[in-house]
């Protein structure tokens, strides 16, 4: 099992995605995403400096870099952009979108389809092989069950296989808006939201009135209160056809999780339970632990 | 612009046409179809005679095949789309690639539209299905500003369908699980939101309360009106403050954009509410066909009629309704 470093969903100050990276270049990972995916007005790192952090850290690192593209693409400037990430012409690139898809797939590129396409089926999967595609990250929502059903469905194509990377660790990114939540919890427009999403490294929770923590607001992007954990689930990756685990990076300690996941991929026994969720890899609500759901 | 209006059973759909429809869509009884709601949708029998009433009506039928395909039960994607076709619908409206492939491949001479659940929100996205697969409409999602849309139907050749009226997302259409997070069903995979089956109302200390799957969504005032517990539309605490901190339950209505979108050059408006009543759909399509009929007739005085407003209004959720994501201070 490999293990990648996913793109950093929230959005932190330079000199802290500086060090994040300079901390995991030397850690057991064999690829790490980087750029911005969730909103085009984060500009700590513009596009230029992405890349040259991106390069920088190819330096540093035994594992291969990939630039994330972003996923919600409304502005005309943004597509722009994207397609000059699309052209950087050294690093892979994550589609987050068609767009990202069709750039890629014109100037016959390889790339690794991220998890806000909507890739369920074989016959799906198909499609995007043929457009290029050669890894394959499923929304977060599909189950363990699902990935090997359809796995099986592209062998049954005679399609070869991509390679699988699983959504393993973090907060799950759920939905996106054109609305920004975290500028509407501080009563700002979205057009006056002086970056207040800075302020907050981890997103800012959503309590239902009982004081349950449902979601995490990000920006437009909405994510899962709980932080979805598959460690305790290790060997049910590989059965299902994973070839990579996704650790979704978090404010602090990704130095214990990705030493944690770095034991188990080893040959150490994975935990019994961890904290967090895993609903979703056991076809079951995404914010429930199997355990919860009756399923251990 | 074409007015296209939903109908969940046959007599919304007659009522559509009745009402000046032009188009009249409509999807299969089962989880192929992103409004797979309990004891909605139209049996085979009922397809044929709506199909019937439309044809000699002259107007169009449209068919939603736009949830995505499942790997167990590839089977009921392509038997919906092969009867779509058998029955010469106007239109697929479908948003998995692998069920536009499929349709493309196997019915060349069916027009395919994208679905809204496709979350195609910009040309180069549009090129993807429009070169593969050739489709001939795509539905945009309720996530741009006006300007916005002006910037991708500048940018396309692929004609562009717009929500004029109805229940708002206040996510990107395709691009959400905040249901399946919670319930287990999502719309891209089972047709759902926030589904009947998790919903429970009781009343704690004297309060009406909505949950889905346990999960508390809202909890009411007695002087409060309660509205279906979609998840994103409940009162939930941020920062210490309880509010709707996602959405408010409220409708969009864009009858004062008729103009604006009439000279970007949209070629269809669309009305949502497959799952509302035959009277919904009765009374939205009147309004809306007076209102469009009134820009037709005379573009420099239009305006909106009170009354038009008054019964969009009466139809709205929470009875208010907003621009949307069309104007851009409500992003």
């Amino acid at each position: 099992m490999k293990l990648s470093l996913g793109p950093i969903l929230f959005f932190w100050p330079r000199a802290k995605v500086e060090t994040f990276y300079q901390e995991m270049a030397e850690q057991p990972l064999d690829y790490i995403y980087m750029g911005e995916t969730v909103c085009a007005k984060r500009r700590e790192l513009n596009l230029d400096a992405w890349i040259g952090l991106a390069k920088e850290t190819q330096q540093q690192t035994k594992a291969q870099i990939l630039l994330s593209g972003l996923t919600l693409i409304e502005a005309n400037s943004e597509i722009g952009a994207l397609k000059r990430l699309c052209e950087n012409g050294e690093f892979t690139v994550e589609a987050n979108d068609m767009a990202a898809v069709q750039f890629l797939a014109e100037r016959k590129l390889p790339f690794v389809g991220g998890p806000a396409l909507n890739i369920y089926s074989g016959n799906t999967l198909a499609e995007f092989i043929d457009s290029g595609m050669q890894r394959w990250s499923p929304p977060v929502e599909v189950s363990g069950a699902m990935i090997k059903a359809a796995l099986k469905q592209l062998d049954e194509l005679g399609v070869a296989r991509p390679e699988v990377e699983v959504f393993a660790y973090g907060h799950l990114p759920l939905a996106y808006s054109a609305r920004c939540f975290t500028a509407r919890a501080e009563n700002r427009p979205k057009d006056d939201c002086q970056l207040c999403c800075i302020n907050y490294s981890e997103g800012i929770p959503l309590l239902s009135q009982e004081g349950q923590e449902v979601f995490t607001i990000n920006g437009i992007q909405t994510m899962s209160a709980e932080v979805n954990n598959l460690l305790a689930d290790f060997p049910s990756l590989a059965a299902a056809g994973a070839d990579v685990a996704r650790l979704s990076p978090r404010a602090e300690g990704m130095l214990e999780v990705v030493k944690a996941w770095n034991q188990v991929r080893n040959g150490q026994q994975p935990p019994l339970a961890v904290q967090g969720c895993n609903g979703y890899w056991h076809g079951r609500p995404g914010m429930v632990t199997a355990e919860e759901a009756g399923l251990c | 612009m074409q007015l296209v209006c939903p109908a969940g059973s046959l007599p919304a759909l007659k009522a559509a046409v009745r009402q000046g429809a032009d188009a009249i869509y409509v999807g299969f009884k089962d989880d192929t179809n992103a409004r797979h709601f309990a004891g909605l949708n139209l049996t085979d029998k009922q397809l044929e005679s709506g199909l019937d009433f439309i044809r000699q009506n002259q107007k169009k039928l449209y068919i939603a095949v736009n949830t995505y395909a499942q790997p167990e039960g590839w089977e009921r994607w392509q038997r919906a789309v092969d009867h779509a076709a058998a029955l010469g619908v106007d239109a697929l409206i479908a948003a998995d690639p692998g069920v536009l492939a499929y349709a493309s491949k196997k019915h060349p001479q069916l027009n395919l539209h994208l679905s809204v659940q496709g979350s195609a929100t910009n040309a180069p996205a549009l090129a993807f299905y429009k070169e593969r697969y050739n489709i001939k409409r795509a539905v945009l999602p309720r996530v741009l500003s006006l300007t916005q849309v002006k910037q991708v139907a500048e940018s396309t050749d692929v004609p562009i369908e717009v929500f004029a009226f109805g229940s708002l997302c206040i996510m990107a259409e395709g691009r959400c699980h905040l249901s399946s997070y919670l319930t287990g069903e999502s719309p891209n995979l089972c047709g759902v939101c926030s589904p009947a089956k998790a919903v429970r109302w009781s009343n704690d200390e004297g309060k009406l309360t909505s949950r889905l799957n346990e999960v508390l969504i809202d909890r009411y005032e007695e002087d409060e009106s309660a509205g279906y517990p979609t998840l994103c539309k409940g009162r939930f605490i941020v920062n210490g403050k309880r509010f709707h901190a996602l959405e408010e339950p409220t409708s969009l209505d864009t009858m004062d954009l008729i103009p604006e979108l009439t000279k970007i050059g949209v070629s269809a408006v669309k009305i949502e509410g497959r799952q509302r009543s035959p009277a919904y759909t009765e009374q939205v399509t009147r309004v809306w066909r007076a209102a469009l009929d009134s820009y037709r007739r005379n573009p420099e005085k239009f305006s909106v009629d009170p009354l038009w407003r008054q019964t969009l209004a009466g139809l709205s959720e929470g009875s208010q309704t907003t621009l949307g994501a069309y104007h851009r201070a409500w992003q």
